[in-house]
Protein backbone atom coordinates (compact mmCIF):
# COMPACT_ATOMS: atom_id res chain seq x y z
CA UNK A 1 0.00 0.00 0.00
CA UNK A 2 2.50 2.28 0.94
CA UNK A 3 4.41 2.31 -2.35
CA UNK A 4 1.90 3.38 -4.51
CA UNK A 5 2.48 6.93 -3.40
CA UNK A 6 6.20 6.57 -5.60
CA UNK A 7 5.06 4.56 -8.14
CA UNK A 8 3.35 6.41 -10.86
CA UNK A 9 6.26 7.51 -12.94
CA UNK A 10 9.26 5.65 -13.74
CA UNK A 11 10.88 9.01 -13.01
CA UNK A 12 9.85 9.32 -9.68
CA UNK A 13 12.23 7.68 -6.61
CA UNK A 14 11.01 6.62 -3.93
CA UNK A 15 12.46 8.17 -0.79
CA UNK A 16 13.93 4.47 -0.11
CA UNK A 17 15.79 5.28 -2.87
CA UNK A 18 13.90 2.80 -5.53
CA UNK A 19 11.98 2.96 -8.48
CA UNK A 20 8.77 1.11 -8.69
CA UNK A 21 8.22 1.02 -11.97
CA UNK A 22 11.20 -0.77 -12.54
CA UNK A 23 10.72 -3.47 -9.78
CA UNK A 24 7.01 -3.68 -11.08
CA UNK A 25 8.85 -4.41 -14.81
CA UNK A 26 11.04 -7.09 -13.08
CA UNK A 27 7.64 -8.48 -11.49
CA UNK A 28 6.29 -8.90 -15.17
CA UNK A 29 9.64 -10.68 -16.16
CA UNK A 30 8.82 -13.31 -13.05
CA UNK A 31 4.88 -14.32 -14.73
CA UNK A 32 6.23 -15.22 -18.05
CA UNK A 33 6.73 -19.22 -18.35
CA UNK A 34 9.76 -20.34 -17.81
CA UNK A 35 13.19 -19.72 -19.52
CA UNK A 36 16.06 -21.48 -18.64
CA UNK A 37 19.82 -21.07 -19.90
CA UNK A 38 23.32 -23.21 -18.90
CA UNK A 39 26.47 -23.20 -20.86
CA UNK A 40 29.74 -25.34 -20.87
CA UNK A 41 33.17 -24.43 -22.04
CA UNK A 42 31.85 -24.65 -25.90
CA UNK A 43 28.10 -24.91 -25.78
CA UNK A 44 25.07 -23.10 -24.31
CA UNK A 45 21.56 -24.67 -24.20
CA UNK A 46 18.76 -22.49 -23.78
CA UNK A 47 15.13 -23.93 -22.95
CA UNK A 48 11.76 -22.67 -22.28
CA UNK A 49 8.63 -23.75 -21.33
CA UNK A 50 5.69 -23.50 -24.03
CA UNK A 51 2.53 -22.00 -22.36
CA UNK A 52 -0.54 -21.12 -24.78
CA UNK A 53 -3.42 -19.57 -24.11
CA UNK A 54 -5.72 -21.96 -24.39
CA UNK A 55 -5.80 -25.43 -26.31
CA UNK A 56 -6.92 -23.98 -29.40
CA UNK A 57 -3.69 -21.92 -29.36
CA UNK A 58 -0.46 -21.81 -30.53
CA UNK A 59 1.79 -21.11 -27.56
CA UNK A 60 4.04 -18.03 -27.48
CA UNK A 61 7.74 -18.01 -29.37
CA UNK A 62 10.03 -17.13 -27.12
CA UNK A 63 13.09 -18.52 -28.30
CA UNK A 64 14.82 -16.12 -31.31
CA UNK A 65 17.58 -16.46 -33.31
CA UNK A 66 19.88 -13.74 -33.61
CA UNK A 67 22.68 -14.23 -35.86
CA UNK A 68 24.38 -17.46 -36.73
CA UNK A 69 26.19 -17.37 -33.08
CA UNK A 70 23.61 -15.46 -30.59
CA UNK A 71 20.68 -16.79 -29.91
CA UNK A 72 18.17 -15.70 -27.19
CA UNK A 73 15.50 -17.20 -24.90
CA UNK A 74 12.51 -14.69 -23.18
CA UNK A 75 10.47 -14.25 -20.44
CA UNK A 76 7.91 -11.41 -19.57
CA UNK A 77 5.81 -9.06 -22.19
CA UNK A 78 6.84 -11.43 -25.49
CA UNK A 79 5.68 -8.59 -27.45
CA UNK A 80 8.42 -6.28 -25.58
CA UNK A 81 10.93 -9.53 -26.03
CA UNK A 82 9.82 -9.93 -30.06
CA UNK A 83 10.66 -6.10 -30.32
CA UNK A 84 13.79 -6.16 -28.88
CA UNK A 85 14.86 -8.90 -31.04
CA UNK A 86 14.69 -7.38 -33.81
CA UNK A 87 17.06 -5.09 -32.51
CA UNK A 88 19.59 -7.11 -31.86
CA UNK A 89 19.34 -8.87 -35.15
CA UNK A 90 19.84 -5.29 -36.83
CA UNK A 91 22.93 -4.65 -34.39
CA UNK A 92 24.44 -7.90 -35.15
CA UNK A 93 23.82 -7.45 -39.19
CA UNK A 94 24.83 -3.75 -39.36
CA UNK A 95 28.07 -5.00 -37.07
CA UNK A 96 28.84 -7.60 -39.31
CA UNK A 97 28.32 -5.00 -42.44
CA UNK A 98 30.83 -3.00 -41.48
CA UNK A 99 33.46 -5.01 -39.76
CA UNK A 100 32.55 -8.49 -41.82
CA UNK A 101 32.91 -10.20 -38.48
CA UNK A 102 30.35 -11.41 -36.14
CA UNK A 103 29.64 -8.99 -33.42
CA UNK A 104 31.06 -10.14 -29.41
CA UNK A 105 28.40 -11.41 -27.34
CA UNK A 106 29.75 -8.54 -24.64
CA UNK A 107 28.71 -6.12 -26.79
CA UNK A 108 25.28 -6.69 -27.62
CA UNK A 109 24.45 -7.14 -24.02
CA UNK A 110 25.67 -3.68 -23.18
CA UNK A 111 24.27 -2.10 -26.08
CA UNK A 112 20.70 -3.80 -25.27
CA UNK A 113 21.13 -3.09 -21.07
CA UNK A 114 21.94 0.52 -22.06
CA UNK A 115 18.72 0.87 -24.02
CA UNK A 116 16.42 -0.81 -21.52
CA UNK A 117 18.60 2.40 -19.28
CA UNK A 118 17.08 4.55 -21.22
CA UNK A 119 13.69 3.72 -20.50
CA UNK A 120 14.24 3.81 -16.85
CA UNK A 121 14.98 7.55 -17.33
CA UNK A 122 12.55 9.43 -19.47
CA UNK A 123 8.99 10.20 -18.08
CA UNK A 124 7.34 9.08 -22.00
CA UNK A 125 8.46 5.72 -21.81
CA UNK A 126 8.09 2.88 -19.68
CA UNK A 127 10.76 -0.18 -19.07
CA UNK A 128 11.23 -3.27 -20.86
CA UNK A 129 8.84 -5.94 -19.14
CA UNK A 130 10.90 -8.81 -20.91
CA UNK A 131 14.04 -10.60 -19.34
CA UNK A 132 15.97 -11.67 -22.09
CA UNK A 133 18.96 -15.13 -21.39
CA UNK A 134 21.25 -14.18 -24.39
CA UNK A 135 23.34 -17.29 -25.50
CA UNK A 136 26.60 -16.46 -27.47
CA UNK A 137 29.49 -17.44 -28.72
CA UNK A 138 32.60 -15.55 -29.61
CA UNK A 139 36.18 -15.35 -29.70
CA UNK A 140 36.21 -15.18 -25.92
CA UNK A 141 34.34 -18.71 -25.88
CA UNK A 142 31.00 -19.08 -24.95
CA UNK A 143 29.12 -17.01 -22.78
CA UNK A 144 25.37 -16.65 -20.69
CA UNK A 145 24.23 -13.45 -19.86
CA UNK A 146 20.85 -12.46 -18.94
CA UNK A 147 19.44 -8.81 -18.92
CA UNK A 148 16.81 -7.22 -17.02
CA UNK A 149 14.19 -4.70 -17.41
CA UNK A 150 16.44 -2.73 -14.72
CA UNK A 151 19.21 -2.26 -17.48
CA UNK A 152 21.51 -4.85 -15.44
CA UNK A 153 22.67 -7.52 -17.22
CA UNK A 154 25.18 -10.20 -15.48
CA UNK A 155 26.87 -13.25 -16.70
CA UNK A 156 25.62 -16.63 -15.29
CA UNK A 157 26.73 -20.57 -15.65
CA UNK A 158 23.41 -21.20 -15.97
CA UNK A 159 20.20 -19.45 -14.84
CA UNK A 160 16.41 -19.52 -15.04
CA UNK A 161 13.56 -16.98 -15.42
CA UNK A 162 10.15 -16.71 -15.31
CA UNK A 163 7.20 -18.55 -13.03
CA UNK A 164 8.49 -21.25 -11.01
CA UNK A 165 12.12 -20.84 -12.08
CA UNK A 166 13.39 -21.27 -8.96
CA UNK A 167 13.06 -25.19 -8.91
CA UNK A 168 14.94 -24.97 -12.08
CA UNK A 169 17.63 -22.91 -10.17
CA UNK A 170 17.86 -25.06 -7.01
CA UNK A 171 18.09 -28.26 -9.75
CA UNK A 172 20.93 -25.89 -11.86
CA UNK A 173 22.60 -24.80 -8.50
CA UNK A 174 23.01 -28.69 -7.71
CA UNK A 175 24.52 -29.38 -11.02
CA UNK A 176 26.52 -26.33 -12.62
CA UNK A 177 29.69 -27.45 -11.32
CA UNK A 178 29.74 -30.54 -14.02
CA UNK A 179 28.84 -28.18 -16.97
CA UNK A 180 31.96 -26.57 -17.87
CA UNK A 181 33.47 -29.61 -19.29
CA UNK A 182 29.88 -31.45 -20.60
CA UNK A 183 28.87 -32.39 -23.50
CA UNK A 184 26.77 -30.94 -25.87
CA UNK A 185 24.17 -34.08 -25.25
CA UNK A 186 24.83 -34.14 -21.35
CA UNK A 187 24.38 -30.22 -21.65
CA UNK A 188 20.89 -30.95 -23.02
CA UNK A 189 19.93 -33.42 -21.10
CA UNK A 190 20.74 -31.28 -18.17
CA UNK A 191 18.66 -28.25 -19.88
CA UNK A 192 15.90 -30.87 -20.03
CA UNK A 193 16.13 -31.85 -16.46
CA UNK A 194 15.96 -28.64 -15.36
CA UNK A 195 12.91 -27.92 -17.49
CA UNK A 196 11.09 -30.90 -16.08
CA UNK A 197 11.83 -29.01 -12.25
CA UNK A 198 9.52 -26.03 -13.22
CA UNK A 199 6.86 -28.36 -14.83
CA UNK A 200 6.20 -29.82 -11.05
CA UNK A 201 4.86 -32.97 -11.43
CA UNK A 202 3.16 -32.27 -15.39
CA UNK A 203 4.69 -34.79 -17.83
CA UNK A 204 7.93 -33.79 -19.75
CA UNK A 205 7.48 -33.67 -23.72
CA UNK A 206 8.49 -32.12 -26.72
CA UNK A 207 5.13 -30.47 -27.24
CA UNK A 208 5.17 -28.56 -23.85
CA UNK A 209 9.03 -27.41 -24.72
CA UNK A 210 11.33 -25.69 -26.93
CA UNK A 211 15.22 -26.61 -26.67
CA UNK A 212 18.12 -24.28 -28.84
CA UNK A 213 21.80 -25.16 -29.12
CA UNK A 214 25.28 -23.20 -29.68
CA UNK A 215 28.30 -24.10 -29.78
CA UNK A 216 31.61 -24.57 -31.42
CA UNK A 217 30.83 -25.48 -34.81
CA UNK A 218 27.17 -25.53 -34.57
CA UNK A 219 25.15 -22.30 -35.28
CA UNK A 220 22.11 -21.04 -33.59
CA UNK A 221 19.05 -23.09 -34.09
CA UNK A 222 16.18 -24.25 -32.38
CA UNK A 223 15.93 -28.45 -32.23
CA UNK A 224 12.68 -29.59 -34.05
CA UNK A 225 10.24 -31.75 -31.70
CA UNK A 226 11.50 -35.07 -33.07
CA UNK A 227 14.80 -34.57 -31.85
CA UNK A 228 13.70 -33.50 -28.44
CA UNK A 229 11.31 -35.75 -27.78
CA UNK A 230 13.72 -38.54 -28.56
CA UNK A 231 15.89 -37.07 -26.58
CA UNK A 232 13.44 -37.06 -23.68
CA UNK A 233 13.15 -40.84 -24.27
CA UNK A 234 16.47 -41.81 -24.12
CA UNK A 235 17.55 -39.97 -21.37
CA UNK A 236 13.91 -41.22 -19.04
CA UNK A 237 13.10 -38.14 -18.30
CA UNK A 238 9.33 -38.42 -18.20
CA UNK A 239 7.75 -37.13 -15.01
CA UNK A 240 6.66 -39.45 -12.01
CA UNK A 241 2.47 -38.12 -13.27
CA UNK A 242 1.53 -39.93 -15.62
CA UNK A 243 -2.69 -39.59 -15.87
CA UNK A 244 -4.52 -40.46 -18.80
CA UNK A 245 -4.14 -37.16 -20.55
CA UNK A 246 -0.44 -37.88 -20.91
CA UNK A 247 -0.90 -40.56 -22.88
CA UNK A 248 -2.15 -39.22 -25.88
CA UNK A 249 -0.23 -36.13 -25.77
CA UNK A 250 3.06 -38.43 -25.06
CA UNK A 251 1.92 -40.31 -28.59
CA UNK A 252 1.38 -37.09 -30.27
CA UNK A 253 4.40 -36.08 -28.97
CA UNK A 254 6.52 -39.02 -30.01
CA UNK A 255 5.65 -39.11 -33.28
CA UNK A 256 8.19 -37.38 -35.32
CA UNK A 257 6.86 -37.16 -38.55
CA UNK A 258 3.87 -35.41 -37.92
CA UNK A 259 4.30 -31.66 -36.86
CA UNK A 260 0.92 -31.11 -34.56
CA UNK A 261 2.37 -27.33 -34.54
CA UNK A 262 1.82 -25.68 -38.10
CA UNK A 263 4.10 -22.63 -36.80
CA UNK A 264 7.00 -24.84 -36.35
CA UNK A 265 6.79 -26.99 -39.24
CA UNK A 266 8.07 -24.65 -42.06
CA UNK A 267 10.41 -27.61 -42.87
CA UNK A 268 8.14 -28.59 -45.61
CA UNK A 269 9.51 -26.14 -47.91
CA UNK A 270 12.76 -26.05 -50.33
CA UNK A 271 14.07 -23.02 -48.87
CA UNK A 272 14.45 -23.77 -45.09
CA UNK A 273 16.25 -20.53 -43.55
CA UNK A 274 18.79 -21.81 -40.98
CA UNK A 275 16.63 -19.66 -38.83
CA UNK A 276 14.03 -21.74 -38.13
CA UNK A 277 13.62 -25.20 -36.56
CA UNK B 1 34.72 30.37 -70.23
CA UNK B 2 34.46 26.58 -70.09
CA UNK B 3 33.10 24.52 -67.70
CA UNK B 4 35.34 22.92 -65.01
CA UNK B 5 35.66 19.30 -66.13
CA UNK B 6 35.77 16.58 -63.08
CA UNK B 7 39.94 15.65 -63.11
CA UNK B 8 39.26 12.74 -61.02
CA UNK B 9 36.03 9.55 -61.58
CA UNK B 10 35.03 7.78 -58.72
CA UNK B 11 34.55 5.01 -61.46
CA UNK B 12 36.73 2.10 -62.68
CA UNK B 13 36.11 -0.46 -64.67
CA UNK B 14 37.54 -3.69 -63.80
CA UNK B 15 36.60 -5.71 -67.17
CA UNK B 16 35.67 -9.07 -67.37
CA UNK B 17 32.44 -10.93 -68.98
CA UNK B 18 29.67 -12.92 -67.07
CA UNK B 19 27.04 -15.53 -68.79
CA UNK B 20 24.06 -17.12 -67.27
CA UNK B 21 21.81 -19.85 -69.01
CA UNK B 22 18.88 -21.30 -67.51
CA UNK B 23 17.99 -25.07 -67.98
CA UNK B 24 14.55 -26.89 -67.19
CA UNK B 25 15.76 -27.81 -64.23
CA UNK B 26 19.48 -26.47 -63.41
CA UNK B 27 20.96 -22.89 -63.97
CA UNK B 28 24.74 -22.25 -65.28
CA UNK B 29 26.37 -18.89 -64.13
CA UNK B 30 29.76 -18.12 -65.38
CA UNK B 31 32.21 -15.59 -65.04
CA UNK B 32 36.01 -14.75 -66.04
CA UNK B 33 38.61 -14.76 -62.86
CA UNK B 34 40.35 -11.67 -64.55
CA UNK B 35 40.33 -8.20 -62.82
CA UNK B 36 42.04 -5.41 -64.73
CA UNK B 37 42.25 -1.67 -64.90
CA UNK B 38 43.12 0.09 -67.68
CA UNK B 39 45.41 -2.09 -69.68
CA UNK B 40 46.83 -3.56 -66.83
CA UNK B 41 45.59 -6.82 -65.09
CA UNK B 42 45.31 -7.05 -61.08
CA UNK B 43 44.33 -10.13 -60.96
CA UNK B 44 44.28 -13.25 -62.46
CA UNK B 45 41.97 -15.20 -59.50
CA UNK B 46 39.26 -12.72 -58.89
CA UNK B 47 35.25 -14.16 -58.60
CA UNK B 48 32.56 -12.36 -59.53
CA UNK B 49 30.12 -14.77 -58.89
CA UNK B 50 28.23 -14.13 -55.38
CA UNK B 51 25.97 -16.74 -53.91
CA UNK B 52 23.09 -14.86 -52.62
CA UNK B 53 20.50 -17.20 -51.45
CA UNK B 54 20.16 -21.44 -51.16
CA UNK B 55 19.26 -21.07 -55.31
CA UNK B 56 20.11 -17.42 -56.58
CA UNK B 57 23.61 -17.05 -58.03
CA UNK B 58 24.15 -13.45 -59.16
CA UNK B 59 27.64 -12.88 -61.37
CA UNK B 60 28.55 -8.85 -61.77
CA UNK B 61 30.91 -7.26 -64.13
CA UNK B 62 31.83 -3.96 -64.20
CA UNK B 63 33.53 -1.63 -61.28
CA UNK B 64 34.21 -4.29 -58.57
CA UNK B 65 34.21 -2.10 -55.25
CA UNK B 66 30.84 -1.55 -56.40
CA UNK B 67 29.96 -5.04 -57.32
CA UNK B 68 31.07 -5.87 -53.46
CA UNK B 69 29.29 -3.09 -51.69
CA UNK B 70 25.86 -4.22 -54.17
CA UNK B 71 26.91 -7.91 -52.85
CA UNK B 72 27.03 -7.05 -49.10
CA UNK B 73 23.73 -4.29 -49.56
CA UNK B 74 22.19 -7.68 -50.73
CA UNK B 75 23.43 -10.54 -48.25
CA UNK B 76 22.62 -8.30 -45.57
CA UNK B 77 18.92 -7.59 -47.04
CA UNK B 78 18.34 -11.24 -47.72
CA UNK B 79 19.12 -12.15 -43.82
CA UNK B 80 16.37 -9.61 -42.85
CA UNK B 81 14.10 -11.41 -44.96
CA UNK B 82 14.95 -14.85 -43.66
CA UNK B 83 14.21 -13.48 -40.35
CA UNK B 84 10.81 -11.63 -40.70
CA UNK B 85 9.59 -14.80 -42.89
CA UNK B 86 11.69 -18.10 -41.87
CA UNK B 87 12.72 -19.13 -45.31
CA UNK B 88 15.10 -18.60 -47.93
CA UNK B 89 14.46 -15.44 -50.53
CA UNK B 90 13.47 -17.46 -54.13
CA UNK B 91 14.76 -16.19 -56.71
CA UNK B 92 12.30 -13.78 -58.55
CA UNK B 93 11.99 -12.55 -54.87
CA UNK B 94 15.77 -11.75 -55.17
CA UNK B 95 15.84 -10.48 -58.69
CA UNK B 96 12.94 -8.04 -57.53
CA UNK B 97 15.11 -6.70 -54.39
CA UNK B 98 18.64 -6.46 -56.99
CA UNK B 99 16.60 -3.94 -59.31
CA UNK B 100 15.02 -1.84 -56.22
CA UNK B 101 18.52 -1.50 -54.71
CA UNK B 102 19.91 -0.67 -58.23
CA UNK B 103 17.43 2.00 -58.76
CA UNK B 104 17.67 3.21 -55.05
CA UNK B 105 21.43 4.82 -56.30
CA UNK B 106 19.82 5.64 -59.75
CA UNK B 107 21.30 9.02 -59.68
CA UNK B 108 24.86 7.75 -58.41
CA UNK B 109 24.65 4.43 -59.28
CA UNK B 110 26.54 1.33 -58.72
CA UNK B 111 28.74 0.34 -62.12
CA UNK B 112 27.58 -3.19 -61.60
CA UNK B 113 26.44 -5.32 -64.79
CA UNK B 114 24.74 -8.34 -63.47
CA UNK B 115 23.27 -11.45 -64.16
CA UNK B 116 21.18 -13.10 -61.73
CA UNK B 117 20.49 -17.11 -62.37
CA UNK B 118 19.01 -19.68 -59.68
CA UNK B 119 15.61 -22.03 -59.75
CA UNK B 120 12.29 -20.50 -58.48
CA UNK B 121 9.98 -21.98 -56.85
CA UNK B 122 9.23 -24.76 -59.03
CA UNK B 123 13.09 -26.00 -59.32
CA UNK B 124 12.99 -25.02 -63.06
CA UNK B 125 15.86 -22.26 -63.76
CA UNK B 126 15.41 -18.52 -64.73
CA UNK B 127 17.98 -15.70 -65.35
CA UNK B 128 17.33 -12.68 -64.82
CA UNK B 129 19.85 -9.71 -67.14
CA UNK B 130 19.96 -6.24 -65.30
CA UNK B 131 21.57 -2.97 -66.54
CA UNK B 132 23.05 -0.29 -63.99
CA UNK B 133 20.38 1.12 -62.66
CA UNK B 134 17.95 -1.77 -62.18
CA UNK B 135 16.38 -2.09 -65.35
CA UNK B 136 15.73 -6.15 -65.47
CA UNK B 137 14.47 -8.92 -67.73
CA UNK B 138 13.29 -12.81 -67.36
CA UNK B 139 15.15 -14.24 -69.55
CA UNK B 140 16.61 -17.92 -70.72
CA UNK B 141 20.13 -16.24 -71.40
CA UNK B 142 22.39 -13.60 -71.37
CA UNK B 143 25.71 -12.38 -70.72
CA UNK B 144 27.28 -8.83 -68.92
CA UNK B 145 30.16 -7.09 -69.06
CA UNK B 146 33.27 -6.47 -71.72
CA UNK B 147 33.09 -9.90 -73.65
CA UNK B 148 29.18 -9.19 -74.20
CA UNK B 149 29.45 -7.87 -77.51
CA UNK B 150 30.87 -11.20 -78.53
CA UNK B 151 28.93 -13.57 -76.36
CA UNK B 152 25.49 -12.64 -76.55
CA UNK B 153 24.84 -13.00 -80.55
CA UNK B 154 27.18 -16.47 -80.27
CA UNK B 155 24.18 -17.33 -77.41
CA UNK B 156 21.58 -16.30 -79.74
CA UNK B 157 22.64 -18.37 -82.53
CA UNK B 158 22.83 -20.93 -80.70
CA UNK B 159 19.69 -20.52 -77.78
CA UNK B 160 16.88 -18.84 -79.83
CA UNK B 161 15.05 -17.95 -77.04
CA UNK B 162 11.39 -16.63 -78.46
CA UNK B 163 10.22 -13.17 -78.19
CA UNK B 164 8.32 -12.32 -75.49
CA UNK B 165 6.08 -10.59 -77.33
CA UNK B 166 5.18 -13.14 -79.40
CA UNK B 167 1.95 -15.01 -78.75
CA UNK B 168 0.56 -17.64 -77.34
CA UNK B 169 3.78 -17.16 -74.40
CA UNK B 170 6.58 -18.97 -74.72
CA UNK B 171 8.81 -20.64 -72.39
CA UNK B 172 11.95 -18.44 -71.92
CA UNK B 173 13.83 -21.41 -70.82
CA UNK B 174 16.46 -23.00 -73.00
CA UNK B 175 16.20 -26.82 -73.87
CA UNK B 176 19.37 -27.81 -73.20
CA UNK B 177 21.08 -30.47 -71.26
CA UNK B 178 22.90 -29.31 -68.33
CA UNK B 179 26.13 -31.16 -69.61
CA UNK B 180 25.48 -29.52 -72.64
CA UNK B 181 25.08 -26.05 -71.28
CA UNK B 182 28.19 -26.03 -69.36
CA UNK B 183 29.80 -26.91 -72.64
CA UNK B 184 28.33 -24.04 -74.41
CA UNK B 185 29.47 -21.71 -71.83
CA UNK B 186 33.08 -22.96 -71.93
CA UNK B 187 33.16 -22.69 -75.92
CA UNK B 188 31.44 -19.28 -75.46
CA UNK B 189 34.40 -18.14 -72.96
CA UNK B 190 36.84 -19.60 -75.20
CA UNK B 191 35.88 -17.45 -78.28
CA UNK B 192 35.69 -14.23 -76.41
CA UNK B 193 39.08 -14.49 -74.50
CA UNK B 194 40.61 -14.59 -77.77
CA UNK B 195 39.61 -11.37 -79.13
CA UNK B 196 38.25 -9.33 -75.78
CA UNK B 197 41.52 -8.27 -73.87
CA UNK B 198 39.79 -7.80 -70.61
CA UNK B 199 38.49 -11.99 -70.49
CA UNK B 200 40.45 -14.86 -70.00
CA UNK B 201 42.65 -16.18 -66.78
CA UNK B 202 40.26 -18.33 -65.69
CA UNK B 203 36.55 -19.37 -66.11
CA UNK B 204 34.63 -20.23 -63.43
CA UNK B 205 31.30 -21.93 -63.57
CA UNK B 206 28.47 -22.35 -60.79
CA UNK B 207 25.46 -24.95 -61.55
CA UNK B 208 22.58 -25.08 -59.41
CA UNK B 209 20.18 -28.03 -59.20
CA UNK B 210 17.92 -29.19 -56.87
CA UNK B 211 20.59 -30.98 -55.30
CA UNK B 212 22.51 -27.70 -54.37
CA UNK B 213 25.58 -25.73 -56.25
CA UNK B 214 28.79 -26.72 -57.62
CA UNK B 215 31.57 -25.12 -58.84
CA UNK B 216 33.78 -26.14 -61.79
CA UNK B 217 37.03 -24.15 -63.39
CA UNK B 218 38.60 -24.27 -66.83
CA UNK B 219 41.42 -22.67 -67.69
CA UNK B 220 41.52 -19.70 -70.36
CA UNK B 221 44.01 -17.95 -72.46
CA UNK B 222 46.36 -15.43 -69.81
CA UNK B 223 47.07 -12.40 -72.69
Amino acid sequence: MFRNQYDTDVTTWSPAGRLFQVEYAMEAVKQGSAAIGLRSRTHIVLGCVNKANSELSSHQKKIFKVDDHIGVAIAGLTADGRVLSRYMRNECINYSFTYESPLPVGRLVVQLADKAQVCTQRSWKRPYGVGLLVAGLDESGAHLYYNCPSGNYFEYQAFAIGSRSQAAKTYLERRFENFTDASRDDLVKDALMAIRETLQGETLESSVCTIAVVGVGEPFHILDQGSVQQMIDAFEIVGEQEGPAAEPDAAAGQDASAEPEPEQGAAAGEGVAPMDI
Amino acid sequence: MTKQQANWSPYDNNGGSCVAIAGADYCVIAADTRMSTGYNILTREYSKICKLADKCVMASSGFQADVKALQKQLAARHLIYQHQHNKQMNCPAMAQLLSNTLYYKRFFPYYSFNVLGGLDNEGKGCVFTYDAVGSYEKVGYSSQGSGSTLIMPFLDNQLKSPSPLLLPVQDAVTPLVEAEAVNLVKTVFASASERDIYTGDKLEIVVVTADGIRREYMELRKD
